[in-house]
């Protein structure tokens, strides 16, 4: 019921939050961006720490072998040019995607990895998903682990990086969902049982328990589209490229987690 | 707004789980066989044990009470025992109630383990009841009973 | 050869409780699967695996389909002396195989 004590409350509390409002705009707007990692249960999150615990270290240990392995006809392995990759390779990955000159378009770091196989060690391109090529870019990601996501300024990504931005808000499948519609207006709300989380790419290639393995960020954006019930885009398709391009875009900044670990 | 939205993803997850049939077809199962699962687990810690009687304490089991994914849940089993050369624990060994299968492992420790705790991941099919039983150096079974929540992933995703 | 990861500590005092955790690379096929044939996956899992300490049996561990993929598995010992310690892993379709460590052990 109301009375004169509840309304000089409610005013007093009012006037509390119209002070507060009117501070928050003179301070710097909080980054409210979180990892995917903050969406998991702690003893996830203890597995991604350890790396005595972190199963993609097998998949790190396999692309350590790799790196040192000669392929092809040139019998060069990575090492050979490259030299140790926790110099050479160090702060790379955080800036993939990025734009070919040749190809004349952006390309994902295990794209330019084939690119390196085919044309500078003359041996076949791994394929898509496969263990060694998944290997090569956990290995080549981990470099940049702590490192901030750098997307590059190159004024010719541009076009791209809002192709993959309109996709990002376009309604897709069956379902009829926009991955902004789970990732920006409910992320932290629950599909089911799970947490949507804001769907950063860091911590690709990611040991996903679902699937027991590592996978790419690929395979993770086919998956999801699968869940809304379209036809999913083909491994390398531009179309995948725009949207790693856009995705990066959005977590600029953020540390580099690979290898991560996700439900 | 938001809300709106929220509850349209979620009323529509729903359609597309019941119109995939998936969903409707585990709960039935599960329901006509929740009583023989825990007779067979029941039976399993027995024959484990060869008839002798098991007794709850000594066993803690850990594990999170709500995993984030069935494949992988990471449990550690610890018993209170001194571990010495006259008392020490023998075995510990987990079992479930509503996998396809009991058993999930079996260890086989000694005294030279110095400590009596064991960690590893497992598969659990749906939320149920876990039972770790261990036996010490003088025969006797001990074991931790835990209720786990398994749910399965909102969005089914194929194996694109 | 499947990969492994063996974390052992690189040194211990005798008599010291130790904690050895292994990981291998595994897929642990259950064996209730279906593929996309829609018929049963045929089961392709790790059983045994057991640890030796200077050619002793220490720990051993029968595995069943329940095990997750890339199985992982944490146990001590105690410290005792500077030797191997041999991690031996075997399963369905004559899988075996096994890795030494070496543990130094001070005092």
């Amino acid at each position: 019921m109301l009375n004169f004590r509840c309304l000089s409350v409610g005013l007093i509390g009012l006037l509390g939050l119209l002070a507060l409002a009117a501070n928050a705009q003179t301070t710097t707007r909080q980054d409210m961006r979180k990892s995917g990692f903050e969406f998991m249960g702690p003893s996830t999150q203890a597995m991604q720490k350890d790396d005595t615990l972190n199963p993609g270290m097998l998949t790190i240990k396999d692309g350590e072998a790799l790196w040192q392995k000669p392929a092809g006809q040139s019998h060069k392995a990575c090492v050979t040019c490259h030299g140790p990759a926790a110099r050479s390779m160090k702060g790379v990955a955080a800036r993939y995607p990025s734009f070919d000159d040749v190809l004349k378009r952006p390309i994902g770091l295990s794209q330019r990895i084939n690119q390196c196989r085919v044309q500078r060690q003359q041996a076949t391109p791994l394929r898509a998903e496969s263990a060694d090529l998944l290997a090569l870019e956990s290995y080549v990601a981990l470099q940049s682990r702590g490192l901030p996501m750098s997307p590059p300024n190159d004024p010719r990504l541009l076009p791209f990086r809002q192709a993959g931005e309109q996709r990002f808000m376009q309604r897709m499948g069956q379902l009829d969902l926009s991955c902004a519609q789970c990732h920006d207006a409910n992320a932290g709300n629950k599909l089911g049982s799970s947490v949507i989380p804001q769907a950063h790419p860091m911590g690709y290639p990611v040991y996903r328990l679902e699937w027991q393995a590592m996978g790419s960020l690929q395979r993770r954006l086919r998956n999801c589209m699968n869940g809304i019930r379209a036809e999913p885009f083909a491994y390398g398709a531009p179309e995948l490229i725009e949207l790693e391009l856009y995705l990066t875009a959005r977590a600029k900044g953020m540390p580099g987690e690979t290898p991560g670990v996700r439900p | 707004m938001q809300q709106t939205s929220s509850q349209t993803i979620e009323a529509k997850t729903r359609r597309a789980v019941l119109a995939s049939g998936v969903g409707l077809g585990a709960w039935v199962v599960l329901g006509t066989s929740a009583f023989a699962a825990s007779d067979d687990l029941a039976a399993a810690i027995s024959s484990y044990a060869g008839g002798a009687a098991v007794r709850e304490g000594k066993v803690k089991f850990e594990i999170a009470e709500l995993v984030d994914n069935g494949n992988v849940v990471p449990i550690t089993v610890t018993v209170d025992s001194p571990m010495t050369a006259d008392n020490y624990v023998r075995a510990i060994a987990v079992f479930n109630e509503k996998n396809p299968q009991r058993d999930v492992v079996k260890f086989t420790l000694g005294a030279r383990a110095g400590k009596a705790s064991v960690t590893t991941r497992i598969r659990l099919a749906t939320t149920q009841k876990l039972v770790a039983v261990a036996q010490l150096s003088d025969g006797s079974f001990w074991s931790h009973t835990v209720d786990v929540i398994v749910t399965l992933v909102a969005c089914i995703e194929g194996e694109a | 050869m499947a990969r492994t990861l063996i974390n052992i500590p690189p040194t211990a005092k005798r008599g010291e409780i130790i904690e050895i955790r292994a990981t291998i690379g595994h897929p642990m096929e259950t064996g209730f699967r279906p593929g996309d044939d829609g018929k049963i996956l045929p089961r392709n899992i790790i059983q045994r695996f057991s640890c030796r300490y200077n050619g002793e049996l220490i720990f051993s561990a029968e595995m069943f389909s329940a095990m997750s993929a890339n199985p992982y598995i944490a146990f001590y010992t105690t410290a005792q002396n500077t030797g191997t310690l041999a991690l031996t892993w075997e399963g369905d379709g004559g899988f075996a195989q096994t890795e030494n460590v070496t543990l130094t052990v001070t005092g």
